[in-house]
C-alpha cells in the first residue's frame, strides 16, 4: 500500500515558467544535437518529402484561390482612382511579402503541426520512445532534430511555391478582366518585388517553420496521459503554432519595416 | 510443472541498495534492496501498482530514483553522463509491457533500427543476416515484412524481445511478458525466455504477476510488498508462508 503525503503543486505562474524553462531547454537541446554527428539524413529527406508532399494540394488550392479572390476584392478600389494597371505589383507584393508566408505556415500549422504532434504523442504514450532509448539510440535525434529541421527547410520552399500558384490565380483574374497578358502580367509584378522583399519573406518562412516543427515536436514528445494526451498533443500543437505565427508576423512586419523607410 | 533451481551465487550484474521512488503523494518504492547474478532469471513478483515496471525503469535509467543506488554492471546508473548510459544501454536489453514495436516500420525495419544506429560498420548483408538470424531464433522469420499490425499479440512480444537480443545483451529485463496472452502462447514464452537465458547467456529480471510464469523461468522468486523486497528466494520459499499478503496471489493463481 502506497502511503500519502502531502505535496504541495506549483502554482499558476510557477507552472507557466517551469513550461518556459522546458521549451527553452528542448530548443537548445536541438540545436545541440541537431548539428552534431551522427545525422539522420535519410529520415530527414523523409520527413522533407512528407511535409511537403502532406500540404501540397491544400497550399496549391489555397495559393490560387487567394491569388483570384484578392485580386477580385482589390480591383474597384484601385479603379476608383483609374489605377488597375497597378494590380499586378500590388498582388505581387501583398502575396510575396505576407499571404504566401502566413497562408502557408497557418496550413501547415494545421496539416504538419497536428500531424507530428500525434505522432509523436501516439509514439511517446505506446512507449515508442522509451524503446529507442533503451536500445542505445537517441530518440531526439531521429524523431525531433529531423522533424524541426525539415519543416524549417521545406516551408519556405512551400511559401514561394503558394506566392507562384497565387501569381497564376490572380494572372487568370487580370487576363479574363483586363486582358493583360502573361508576359505584361509577371514583368509588372516582378519589376515591384525589392530584395528586401525576397529576403524577409524567406526569413519569416525560415522561423514559422521552425515554430511549427518545434511546437509539434514539444508537445508529442512530451505527451503524457495515453490517448486523450494524444490528442491534446495535436490540438496544441496547431492552437499554440498558429499564435506564435501570428505574434512573429506582427514583429517581424514591424522590425522589416524599419528597413522600409 | 518442474521447478527450477536457483544458480550458486556468483558476480552480481545487478545490485541495488536502498531504493526509493515517489510519484507525487505516492510512495512506490521504499528502499528495495535487490541482486541479479550473472546467468540468472530472477522474477519480481507484486501485485500490479506496486512499482515492479517502475524498478527495471530505474535500471535502465528510465526513470530517476529519489534515493538510493542502482549499479548495473559495475556502473552507477544515475551518476554516469547520458553517453554512458546510451553504452550501458547496449549492454541492457528492455522487453516491454506492449512489445513497443515501431508501428510505422516493418518487422525488419524494426530489428535493423537498433542494429544500424550502434554498430556502424556492418555491411548490408551482415546486416541481413543478423536480422534473419534473430528471427529465426524467436520462431518468426516468415513475419520479416510484415507490419506490426499485423501480428498477433505473442507475435508482437516475440518480435520485442528479437529487437532487444539483436544488440546482444547480457542483461535482460522483461516487463510482464505473458501478459494479455492465452495459456498456449504464455507456454510459448516462457520457453522463449529460458531459449534465450540458455543461447545468449543472458542475466534476466522478469517482472510478472503470472505464477506459472514465474515458476516456469525463475531460478530465484522475489516479491514486492509495501514498497519493499520483503521475500526472496525459491518459489518454495517465497509462497511456503501463512503471510495474509501473500498467500491470496498463490491461491488465485493455483487453486482459483
Amino acid at each position: 500500500m502506497e502511503i500519502k503525503d502531502e505535496v504541495k503543486s506549483p502554482g499558476k505562474i510557477s507552472r507557466t515558467f517551469i513550461t518556459l524553462y522546458d521549451v527553452f531547454q528542448f530548443m537548445g537541446r536541438f540545436f545541440k544535437e541537431g548539428f552534431l554527428p551522427p545525422y539522420e539524413g535519410k529520415e530527414l529527406m523523409k520527413q522533407c518529402y512528407d511535409i511537403g508532399y502532406r500540404s501540397l494540394a491544400l497550399i496549391s488550392l489555397t495559393g490560387f484561390i487567394t491569388g483570384i479572390v484578392f485580386t477580385k476584392q482589390s480591383r474597384p478600389s484601385l479603379a476608383e482612382f483609374g489605377a488597375t494597371s497597378w494590380l499586378p505589383s500590388l498582388v505581387g507584393i501583398a502575396l510575396l511579402r505576407t499571404l504566401a508566408p502566413l497562408l502557408t505556415s497557418l496550413i501547415a500549422a494545421g496539416k504538419v503541426g497536428s500531424s507530428i504532434g500525434a505522432e509523436l504523442g501516439s509514439m511517446r504514450v505506446t512507449e515508442q520512445i522509451d524503446a529507442m532509448e533503451v536500445s542505445a539510440t537517441n530518440p531526439f535525434k531521429f524523431l525531433v532534430t529531423t522533424r524541426v529541421l525539415a519543416s524549417t527547410i521545406t516551408i519556405p520552399i512551400l511559401t514561394f511555391y503558394t506566392a507562384m500558384v497565387g501569381m497564376l490565380g490572380a494572372l487568370l483574374n487580370v487576363s479574363l478582366s483586363e486582358g493583360t497578358s502573361a508576359k505584361a502580367f509577371f514583368q509588372s509584378s516582378l519589376e515591384s518585388i525589392t530584395f528586401l522583399d525576397i529576403t524577409a519573406s524567406t526569413i519569416k518562412a525560415v522561423i514559422f517553420g521552425f515554430t511549427i516543427g518545434m511546437v509539434g515536436c514539444y508537445q508529442g514528445y512530451n505527451s503524457s496521459k495515453g490517448t486523450e494526451g494524444v490528442g491534446k498533443a495535436a490540438n496544441s500543437a496547431v492552437v499554440i503554432g498558429m499564435f506564435l505565427i501570428f505574434i512573429e508576423e506582427v514583429v517581424s512586419v514591424q522590425f522589416f519595416g524599419l528597413f522600409r523607410t | 510443472m518442474e521447478e527450477r533451481k536457483p544458480l550458486s551465487e556468483q558476480e552480481k550484474v545487478i545490485e541495488i541498495n536502498g531504493l526509493y521512488k515517489s510519484f507525487g503523494n505516492y510512495h512506490v518504492l521504499r528502499g528495495v534492496d535487490l541482486e541479479l547474478y550473472k546467468r540468472e532469471n530472477l522474477v519480481v513478483l507484486g501485485k500490479s501498482g506496486t512499482g515492479k515496471s517502475v524498478l527495471i525503469k530505474i535500471v535502465v535509467g528510465l526513470l530517476t530514483p529519489d534515493r538510493g543506488e542502482v549499479k548495473v554492471l559495475n556502473q552507477h546508473v544515475d551518476q554516469i553522463t547520458y553517453k554512458e548510459l546510451l553504452a550501458l544501454r547496449l549492454k541492457v536489453g528492455f522487453s516491454f509491457q506492449n512489445s513497443a514495436l515501431y508501428d510505422s516500420m516493418t518487422v525488419r525495419e524494426n530489428l535493423i533500427f537498433p542494429l544500424v544506429r550502434n554498430q556502424r560498420k556492418l555491411t548490408k548483408s551482415e546486416i541481413t543476416s543478423a536480422v534473419e538470424e534473430m528471427l529465426d531464433a524467436v520462431g518468426l522469420l516468415h513475419t520479416i515484412n510484415q507490419m506490426p499490425s499485423e501480428l498477433s499479440g505473442g507475435q508482437r512480444k516475440r518480435i520485442g524481445i528479437a529487437r532487444t537480443l539483436i544488440l546482444r545483451p547480457e542483461i535482460m529485463l522483461y516487463d510482464e511478458p505473458t501478459a494479455g496472452l492465452d495459456p498456449i502462447t504464455c507456454l510459448e514464452i516462457n520457453n522463449l525466455i529460458n531459449e534465450v537465458q540458455e543461447r545468449f547467456h543472458t542475466s534476466s529480471i522478469i517482472i510478472t504477476h503470472d505464477l506459472t510464469c514465474a515458476k516456469a523461468v525463475g531460478n530465484r522468486v522475489a516479491m514486492l510488498l509495501d514498497g519493499k523486497f520483503e521475500r526472496q528466494g525459491t518459489f518454495e520459499d517465497v509462497f511456503n508462508t501463512s503471510d495474509d499478503r501473500v498467500k491470496p496471489f498463490y491461491d488465485y493463481n493455483f487453486i482459483q
